[in-house]
């Protein structure tokens, strides 16, 4: 650094060069993340996939074609028959204004594309934005280094690729973009006090709360790290701008969402928000008092107040702790219970314990979703701590919280996935700039090390820029408030103080040859990583679910696309107003593709409703036409795979509707439906379960297709393999038999007297008591 | 001399089982006769010496070809002969042609002759007519040989009007054994096509008789004008009764290379109605006993060098579909997402593109013209109602059309990928076509070179500004205090 003049002008060209070079670095990071979700459209098609999209689809089509107004009062009577839902005010609205939004301008410039056309690349997009807001969150913490790897990391992350493939149109897309966000904005607002950034905070928590459940993460957990920074005494006046407008803007916003409403003050989930808001204003005037007292009047004023404030906290804790017990769960939705007691939902509520991505995930599901990130997160936590700023210490508590949420429930990996995207890039990017920095200090030592300030200067900036939060907030008060361009300037100030600890850290270099091995492994792990995303994403995670595809044997593509062929069918060949009943699994599909009414859906809002549906289901025959008929059905709709091995079908499932009709009508037992504790189909089951009304449709003239009839799923023979429906009658079933549809036939007209046949004496008479018994429990009567 | 068919004739046929056909047929007959002495006095100096009908019921469209030797027995020249059609026939009727047959046996040619409707003051009975225009007046004494074609839709009745799968689809044909005309007949002799053998039931009007699978009816002779003797053929008909309800075809020129075609369907499958239960045990395993008239395959001819086809119905890809091409033509095979049954529907959408050359030419007075072809490329399905919208570049101005037959048109403006002013498309409507209406039109238009560089140009200058935009950001400092 002879010359000030020249190293200052080559290290501003340094900067613009780095900044060009971080921009196509990061808009290549959001091509990638953007192409890596399109194995589905070119694999399979451009469609919606599974089955919540259909539902968000709908809902979309509805907003562009009648207005944000009809939206909000959308009372939807083709579902949940016959209660219907009102969608405006129990849906988080974010995905579809979002969806509705980029729809609205594209078609404004005259872009023509479908509402369907939106819904399928809105994820792939979102997955961009999040992969930018991850590199704005981890450059806050540790530099634009450890920013672009974590941005390239979250990129093609498969946890989130699962959820935002191209078609996979849920909230989580967005979501996931908003939580990022929502972090950068307070961690911004921590390192810069400004209330700019806090406001921007605000809202972005505000959209977050419009396009997820989960944003009870972000009001738990940044009210956790404002605690955890007290607690470590670092409390601050950033701290404060940092979190008080979020709580009260934030809560605020959120009461404006119809679905959140006062649940946004009145629910537990919100509470440590609340308390931490309370405990920061104490500490706060605590500080203050302590600025304007001297000591000694100071620890009077402290004795004091502590007297009185225990004896008022102990007060309200009695009055909100009576409140909150006198709430049958506890002030809790039953998703958030199993999310503190993960045995909770399996216990009580088989609803919730039914949904698969509602279990807890296996050890194979986190080295599948997160790969060699689950190795790198330990060491960017090690990172975090050298050292630990108020930044780093919210990412590790981020990665804390999220580890513990995602072993309780499979879908909250989600969660993690940013964090340890995070985390990984922080290692990864420590780890480079270490060996990185060893090489070029062997190297120039070789030659002389006169000239090796220029080259760390890199690796430097990266601490530096970590001071710059707090050097920038000291200077503050002394200095005038640097606008865009002088924080650059100002950098340079800071390199000075800096010496001291690169001088330090030179003694901390690894061998020449250890730092080219190591830097080859870390290629290696990275390339490992990119592989087995680009697999995951073209393989695991790209089957949109509604068709399926198989290889025959000479090579050729075989395609099953029979959930389509009967909604297609349902949509064309039946009444605008028949409905449809079947396990709730389909109801979104079926309100979306075929335009019918049914009786439950994948909202799983009212247990009754879906246990009657599987009392239906796990009765005999006659019974179930009366349920079905008192409910107006016309059409059951049952999903089958024994003709061609598809394993998630209604008989796989059917447990589930045996326990949560069960759980409703207590004259279904489970123990009923198993032979010795074991589920079976075949001729040793019971002859409740062969004589129920799912056995019954699934497998109706099935013997006739081979001759014995083995079912490929269980892979057994059935077990009752000749029989007659006599009220239900089979009006379609699609190509490969996957979908079954049987309409009830209509009452007879007249009951004839002599029904009561000699021969069939025992058996009617069974079911006469069978069915009286049901009547009465059937709450539709 | 067809009367009362509005009512009785419909009547009639809902009848048909209960009363004994012949006494009706008298009595119709006697009405005819009377009727026929009324109205008279135009035609007389023309008579139809030969007339010879066949009627070809083996698919849902039915075509009739008649041949009429007509001679002009009056003093004066004719220019012009009539066809008659009973008023429920006119309904259904989708083409007429006709054409003259010249020179000698060996080296004959058919001349197309110009066929128009019309009305006349003294119909009996709300007769509707055709007239042909000669190419040369037949004078006095001379005879000319005409071949008529025309075409009918929907007049096939499905009898029984609901079958269960396991039924074969029985379909009644309503007609009159005696050719409709004005004019005297001194021979005729109709003959009629079944696509099999099994033929339920037939109307005798002696002399009749049946050989496998056609009916002869006559040689009747000296039938006077306006004669009319309804028969009512019933027979099994098997094939697909596949509709077009509606079909809505976009065609999108881009100067740029490429003609887009979207076709949204509406299909139908008009036999009769599907009842009861639908097996697929049954289906798969006897396609021979069950569903026999049900259709699960659909043949499109698309033009040659065809290119990015699909198919898709408002739910996603529909896979079922394979596309040969040779360098003559390309064929689209379809099979709708399920089988269709009599009653049941379908929508989709086909979609291709095609080379701009092979169908944009530039006329002698510098205006452009698209020649394209009309009608549904379905084989064999005849189309309720058809739309055809020419989307021409945007900035195209004088728009017209050509087309062989009457049609509805209209103009409308469609905005799409970057426009501005909107893009000119011309509508063309036509009610009830059948595969014979695939001839090709053109529509003529003009259009500035200029117009295509437009969008171009608004991409380029968006960014541009947006460029600039940055790099004054970048440059101004909008901080208040220094």
């Amino acid at each position: 650094m002879a010359d000030p003049e020249n190293a200052k002008e080559a290290t501003t060209l340094r900067y613009a060069f780095g900044n060009v070079l971080s921009f196509f670095i990061l808009l290549l990071i959001g091509v990638l993340a953007f192409w890596i979700r399109l194995f589905s459209v070119i694999k399979y098609e451009s469609v919606i996939h599974e089955f919540d999209p259909y539902f968000n689809y709908r809902v979309t089509q509805f907003l562009t074609k009648n207005g944000i107004y009809d939206f909000w009062n959308w009372f939807d009577d083709r579902t949940w028959y016959p209660l219907g839902r009102v969608i405006g005010g129990t849906v988080y609205p974010g995905l579809t204004l979002t969806a509705g939004t980029i729809w609205w301008i594209l078609n404004s410039l005259n872009i023509p594309l479908s509402v369907e056309t939106v819904c399928v690349f809105t994820a792939p997009i979102f997955s961009a934005f999040a992969s930018w807001a991850t590199y704005l969150l981890t450059k806050e913490v540790k530099g634009a280094g450890a920013g672009l790897t974590a941005a390239a990391l979250l990129a093609m992350v498969p946890s989130y690729i699962s959820r935002s493939v191209a078609g996979s149109y849920d909230n989580e897309a967005v979501a996931i973009f908003a939580l990022i966000f929502t972090f950068y904005l307070y961690i911004k607002t921590l390192n810069t006090g400004s209330l700019f950034y806090a406001t921007l905070n605000a809202l972005a928590y505000f959209y977050m709360v419009c396009s997820w459940g989960g944003y009870t993460f972000i009001i738990n957990l940044i009210p956790m790290h404002v605690l955890l920074c007290i607690v470590t005494g670092r409390y601050s006046s950033r701290l404060y701008i940092a979190y008080a407008p979020l709580v009260v803007l934030g809560t605020l916003l959120a009461a404006l969402v119809p679905v959140v409403g006062f649940n946004a003050v009145m629910t537990s989930e919100h509470f440590a928000s609340f308390l931490v808001f309370i405990i920061i204003h104490v500490v706060a005037f605590v500080y203050y008092i302590k600025g304007i007292l001297s000591p000694k009047m100071f620890k009077v004023a402290v004795t004091l107040v502590v007297s009185v404030g225990l004896v008022v906290c102990c007060a309200v804790m009695a009055i909100l702790i009576a409140l909150v017990a006198s709430s049958p769960t506890k002030g809790w939705s039953g998703r958030s219970l199993s999310l503190l007691d993960p045995t909770y939902a399996s216990k009580y509520i088989p609803i919730i314990a039914s949904v698969s991505e509602h279990q807890p995930p296996t050890w194979p599901s986190y080295f599948m979703d997160i790969n060699v990130l689950a190795f790198l997160v330990p060491a960017g936590i090690i990172a975090c701590f050298l050292p630990l700023s108020d930044a780093s210490s919210f990412v590790v508590l981020y990665i804390v919280t999220s580890v513990y949420f995602s072993g309780v429930m499979v879908r909250l990996m989600l969660v993690l996935a940013p964090a340890a995207c995070v985390m990984s890039g922080i290692a990864l990017s420590e780890s480079f700039s270490v060996f990185t920095r060893s090489i070029k200090f062997q190297l120039h030592g070789l030659s002389g090390s006169s000239q090796v300030d220029s080259g760390d200067a890199s690796s430097s900036t990266v601490v530096a820029q970590n001071d710059a939060g707090k050097a920038e907030k000291t200077e503050d008060t002394a200095k005038e408030r640097p606008s865009k361009k002088s924080k650059k300037k100002e950098k340079g100030i800071v390199d000075k103080p800096s010496l001291k600890a690169k001088i330090e850290r030179r003694l901390l270099v690894l061998p020449f040859e250890a730092s080219i091995f190591a830097i080859l492994l870390l290629v290696l792990l990275g390339a490992f990583y990119v592989v087995h995303c680009v697999w995951a994403a073209a393989e695991a995670y790209s089957a949109p679910s509604i068709v399926l595809t198989s290889y025959s044997h000479d090579g050729g593509l075989h395609v099953f696309d029979d959930f389509r062929e009967a909604y297609a069918w349902l949509s064309h060949n039946t009444e605008v107003d028949d409905k449809v009943a079947s396990w709730w699994d389909y109801g979104y599909q079926t309100t979306a593709m075929a335009n019918r009414t049914v009786i439950v859906d994948n909202n799983t809002w009212n247990n009754t409703h879906i246990a009657t549906v599987g009392t239906a289901m796990s009765s005999p025959e006659k019974a179930a036409w009366e349920i079905f008929n008192s409910l107006d059905v016309k059409y059951v709709l049952v999903v089958f795979g024994g003709l061609v091995g598809y394993p998630s079908d209604d008989i796989n499932k059917f447990l589930w509707m045996v326990r949560i009709g069960g759980g409703v009508f207590p004259h279904i037992k489970e123990p009923d439906y198993l032979r010795d504790g074991q589920y079976r189909i075949d001729s040793q089951a019971t002859p409740t379960m062969l004589n129920c009304l799912m056995y019954k449709l699934s497998y109706y003239r099935f013997v006739e297709t081979d001759g014995r009839g083995f079912d490929r799923v269980r892979q057994t023979e059935i077990g009752k393999k000749n029989f007659k429906l006599t009220h239900f009658e089979e009006v379609f079933t699609t190509h490969h038999w996957m979908v079954r549809i049987y309409k009830l036939k209509p009452p007879r007209n007249r009951i004839r007297g002599k029904t009561k046949k000699p021969r069939s004496q025992k058996t009617s008479s069974t079911t006469r008591t069978k069915r009286s018994a049901a009547t009465k429990r059937n709450p539709w009567h | 001399m067809h009367i009362v068919r509005g009512s009785t004739a419909r009547h009639h046929t809902h009848t048909a089982m209960e009363a004994p056909l012949g006494a009706r047929l008298t009595l119709a007959l006697s009405i005819f006769a009377f009727l026929s002495l009324l109205t008279t006095a135009f035609s007389q100096q023309i008579q139809i010496l030969n007339a010879e009908r066949r009627v070809d019921l083996t698919s849902h469209i039915v075509r009739v070809f008649l041949t009429l030797k007509v001679e002009n027995t009056g003093t004066a020249p004719a220019t012009e002969i009539l066809l008659a059609f009973p008023p429920t026939q006119v309904d259904h009727l989708a083409v007429v042609k006709a054409q003259a047959a010249t020179g000698k046996r060996k080296k004959q040619t058919y001349v197309p002759l110009d066929v128009k409707p019309t009305e006349l003051p003294d119909a009996p009975n709300g007769t509707k007519y055709f007239i042909i225009s000669l190419l040369s007046p037949l004078n006095s004494g001379e005879t000319a040989t005409l071949e008529v074609l025309y075409i009918l839709t929907h007049s096939l009745e499905p009898f029984p009007a609901e079958i269960s799968q396991s039924e074969p689809q029985l379909v009644y044909y309503h007609d009159s054994a005696i050719i409709l005309s004005p004019y005297h007949i001194k021979q005729q002799t109709t003959f009629i096509k079944t696509p099999t053998a099994k033929v339920e039931s037939f109307t005798r009007v002696e002399p009749t008789n049946r050989v496998s699978t056609e009916l002869k009816y006559g040689p009747y002779e000296d039938r006077p004008p306006y004669s009319f003797s309804p028969i009512i053929v019933h027979f099994e008909n098997n094939n697909p009764f596949a509709v077009v309800e509606e079909i809505v075809r976009e065609v999108e020129i881009s100067h740029w290379g490429n003609l887009q075609i979207t076709e949204h369907y509406k299909l139908v499958h008009t036999g009769a109605r599907h009842k009861g239960v639908f097996s697929r045990v049954d289906y798969q395993s006897r396609p021979s006993f069950s569903g026999v008239s049900s259709f699960k395959h659909l043949l499109a001819r698309l033009p040659p060098r065809v290119h990015s086809v699909y198919y898709r119905d408002e739910i996603g890809n529909i896979s079922s579909s394979h596309l040969r091409t040779d360098n003559r033509k390309s064929e689209l095979e379809i099979e709708p997402r399920y089988p269709l049954f009599g009653g049941w529907k379908a929508t989709f959408v086909i979609g291709y593109g095609l080379p701009l050359q092979d169908f944009l030419f530039e006329s002698s007075d510098g205006k452009r013209y698209l020649n394209f072809s009309f009608g549904c490329p379905l084989a064999e399905t005849s189309v309720d109602k058809l739309t055809i919208k020419v989307v021409l570049p945007e900035g195209s101005k004088d728009p017209s059309a050509v087309v062989p037959f009457s049609v509805e048109q209209r103009l409308e403006t469609k905005y799409s990928y970057l426009d501005v002013v909107g893009r000119t498309v011309l509508v063309l409507e036509k009610k009830n076509l059948v595969p014979e209406h695939n001839s090709p039109f053109q529509v003529y238009y003009t259009f500035n070179q200029i117009f295509m560089l437009a969008e171009p140009l608004m991409l380029v200058s968006a960014f541009f500004f947006f460029f600039v935009a940055c790099v004054a950001y970048l440059h101004i400092d909008l901080s208040i205090r220094k």
